[in-house]
């Protein structure tokens, strides 16, 4: 190894560290320091004189390393890297010694802050004198994305992908497309029917030729790392052939087997050969597995052979470069609300099974009806914050009740204007373009009944009526409301499943929801390169912030997929195979996953190490070791900052 | 001369060192003694590297990392950090060393407040504590 010819460049900062640190001290004392061959110090370093000073040293005294002691390397790190390379030296062969916040800011004795400026120097010296150099990790790019959930968000993202021309494989569980949306009837605060902006999305979605839609299937596993990702995906059998089928609808006419539509929400019955909705994508019928009993009569109506009821799962191998959560939500298990008597009297539904009940393609053809004895409804109550801002369920907000209260409430009195609605809520959160307006019209032009408390019970008395019992916390009156029909504004609970997320290397936070890495600057982005989240299943929030969200992602990934080659910072972890014993403890510490065992010994993925030096810090033989800063760096960095102690 | 407490302050680069930036930007004060040494993540940090410290002089070391159980930008270094100190904590009461002399505290980014805070309280629960390795005249 050259021996190491380190300059030492001692900026002033005018007399931000000039005021205390002795600046004279300093340099005296580090020209005194083994490998320090240079030493100057200027009033502004990242000036562009000073930068120069730095350039023309570095030729002139031939240095093969540079401190420069001035402010935290956040700020001027790439400045002065920039001048090191000028000077034509490797970036790796330049450390930032911080004087100004870590001493002569923050302390104000001179003697002591100038003590403390040497020490840091000294390290920064230490550590830089065993720097080695290393070049960009470079890594190709899979010009392709993966999008997880055919909601909403999904289908956002997909057609932003795939418009720009970018291949997407959109994996949906469900048979069809569309998420919750398609369970809605009309959407806040415009009331545009839900359906009529949602379905020709889909058909979009489903003719586009850069789009492949994956539906009854699930991502089991997930390789690779940023630009670079194996993912295998589980199809479920459909069992019916969507090239084939004309939703002639024979097969569902004599299927023997009933059970409860998951898509009405248990509100209406379904055959375990049948079709989502009319508008499904792909527009075909799908035969329920777990239900059907083979007895084999749609066999024989199909017009067009397109039932296959041997049909086998398959697993299906996909490269993509990047990946997009959007899995969405589900609504708190109302069950857990037992005051509430949801799933214990049929009249108690949740805000979907309300959806269903509005929508024209619902069980009742858009009439609200009472799902006990399909009676009119006359009187309803909603009960907002069901089970959200609730220390026993969902201590936080899930955002959008409020909202699609008012727009029920306002539905229901547009249905039935002689009818009564009141509203139980905690407070009124109508934070948005045009919401509060709504609220507003609501209360005031549909003469909706407001009340400020939450329900503490509810049954059925001797009359076959729902009685609410509640209070209302403005006048501190004990409050009861006879209803028909109660409506639970469940809370928002988000629908990822953990093994998919460890699998992804997506943080959950502790609600479950996926953790962005950033909420203000980097909202979609999570810690693993090259996976996106966006939508419910990052936290509670309505469609037209979903859309936003989706569209960011899929600019987010844009910006992956655009590029040939990611070139990725080389300070990450290596291992001497000589040392390497194979006992793999480095594998079980490494959060990403990024080592594998090669021939017994332990092998970094250089594109999925992001340097945390874990690894090291566990490795018993110290076999495994931090570029740059290696535990023979960090030791000597250790023993200049105690110089002179004993 | 009268003797001062010498201590390594390992941050990481993320929440603690950047507490300590911004404690600077904030011109508060804190006391001279401690020395940062910034690290990627807590969990780089060896036991072996805080026995070094103390080998060298060290009367103190604090570690200072990002909030459990989700601010680490590493995902769990924090928590490497906090097993590794739990257990070295019982080593060093073998070795006749205080374990209070070993502290391990989670600063954010934004938390330059308790940076100065846990400084203070720190140095002066190690001047009470006394040197470790007979004393040190404080001189660079």
């Amino acid at each position: 190894m050259e021996q190491p010819r380190i300059g030492v460049f001692i900026c002033h900062c005018g007399k931000n560290i000039a005021g205390i640190v002795d600046v004279k001290k300093v340099a005296q004392e580090v020209a005194k320091l083994p490998g320090v061959v240079y030493v100057e110090d200027y009033v502004y370093m990242c000036s562009d004189p000073g930068q120069q000073k730095i350039i023309e040293a570095i030729k002139k005294e031939n240095l093969n390393a540079v401190v420069v002691a001035a402010c935290t390397p956040s700020l001027h790190y790439e400045t002065f890297a920039k001048a090191v390379e000028a000077g034509g030296l490797s970036r790796y062969k330049y450390e930032m010694a911080c004087i100004r916040e870590h001493s002569s800011w923050v302390h104000f004795d001179k003697k002591k802050a100038t003590e403390k400026a040497i020490r840091i120097v000294a390290a920064a010296v230490a550590k830089v004198s065993k720097n080695k150099v290393y070049k960009p990790i470079t890594g190709k790019v899979v010009r392709k994305a993966l999008i997880i959930g055919g909601g909403i968000a999904g289908m956002t993202a997909a057609l932003d992908l795939a418009n720009a021309g970018i291949p997407v494989i959109l994996v949906e569980k469900s048979p069809t497309i569309g998420g919750k949306m398609a369970m809605l009837s009309e959407t806040f605060p415009t009331l545009d029917c839900a359906q009529c902006i949602l379905t020709p999305k889909m058909a979009e979605v489903a003719r586009h030729p850069n789009i492949k839609i994956y539906t009854l299937s699930e991502v089991i596993d997930v390789e690779g790392c940023i630009g670079n990702y194996r993912v295998k995906i589980l199809k479920h059998p459909r069992k019916v052939d969507p090239d084939l089928c004309r939703l002639c609808s024979f097969c569902e006419r004599v299927c023997p087997v009933k059970v409860p539509n998951e898509f009405d929400r248990g509100l209406s019955m379904r055959k375990a050969i049948y079709i989502p909705f009319p508008q499904a994508v792909p527009s075909a019928y799908v035969v329920d597995s777990e239900h059907c009993t083979k007895c084999g009569l749609c066999l024989k109506v199909c017009p067009v052979n397109a039932i296959n009821l041997d049909e086998k799962e398959e697993i299906i191998e996909e490269e993509v470069g990047a990946i997009i959560v959007a899995t969405g939500y589900d609504l708190y298990p109302g069950e857990k609300l037992k005051e509430y008597g949801y799933g214990v009297y049929e009249d108690v539904i949740d805000s979907l099974q309300f959806e269903r009940l509005l929508s024209a393609s619902g069980p009742t053809k858009g009439k609200i009806l009472r799902p006990s004895d399909g009676k009119p409804v006359k009187r309803i109550v909603f009960i907002q914050c069901a089970g959200s801002r609730d220390e026993n369920h969902l201590p936080y907000c899930s955002k959008i009740c409020c909202m699609y209260t008012a727009k029920h409430a306002l539905m229901f009195k547009e249905q039935v204007p002689d009818g009564e609605a009141t509203i139980f809520y905690i407070d009124i959160r109508a934070a948005g373009k045009g919401y509060e307006e709504f609220v507003k019209r609501v209360q005031e032009e549909f003469q909706v009944n407001y009340i400020r408390g939450r329900i503490s019970k509810v049954y059925r008395d001797i009359n076959g009526d729902l009685v609410a019992i509640g209070v209302d916390t403005l006048s501190g009156q004990r409050i009861t409301v006879r209803a028909d029909l109660i409506v639970l504004a469940l809370g928002i609970v988000p629908k990822l499943n953990p093994d998919l997320a460890s699998k992804l290397k997506v943080p959950i936070d502790q609600y479950g929801f996926a953790q962005e890495v950033h909420p203000k600057l980097r909202p979609v982005e999570v810690a693993t390169g090259g996976v996106f989240i966006c939508g419910a299943v990052q936290g509670p929030k309505d469609i037209s912030e979903t859309v936003t969200q989706a569209s960011a992602t899929a600019a987010k990934a844009l910006e992956l997929l655009g590029k040939e080659y990611i070139v990725r910072e080389p300070l990450i972890a290596e291992v001497d195979r000589d040392l390497c014993n194979g006992c793999r403890i480095c594998l079980t510490v490494c959060p990403y996953g990024a080592i594998e065992m090669v021939e017994s010994k332990a092998k970094v993925n250089e594109l999925l190490c992001e340097g945390c030096g874990a690894c090291n810090a566990s490795c018993p033989v110290g076999a495994i070791q931090l570029r740059n800063y290696t535990d023979e760096q960090l030791h000597l960095v250790v023993k200049a900052v105690l110089r002179g102690v004993t | 001369m009268m003797w001062e407490p010498r201590i390594v302050a390992f941050f990481c680069k993320w929440c603690a060192g950047s507490a300590a930036d911004l404690a600077g930007v904030s011109r508060m004060q804190y006391p001279a003694n401690i020395i940062p040494v910034i690290v990627p993540c807590t969990g780089r940090i060896s036991p072996r590297a805080i026995i070094e410290a103390f080998l060298n002089g060290a009367d103190g070391v604090l570690i200072g990392g990002c909030h459990t159980p989700n601010d680490c930008h590493y995902m769990a270094g924090n928590f490497k950090a906090f097993k590794r100190v739990y257990l070295l904590k019982k080593m060093l009461k073998q070795f006749g060393i205080e374990p209070e002399r070993l502290r391990i505290e989670w600063i954010s980014a934004t938390e330059s407040q308790k940076l100065v805070r846990v400084t203070k309280e720190f140095v002066s629960q190690i001047r009470e504590l006394g040197p470790l390795m007979g004393g040190s005249d404080g001189e660079a």
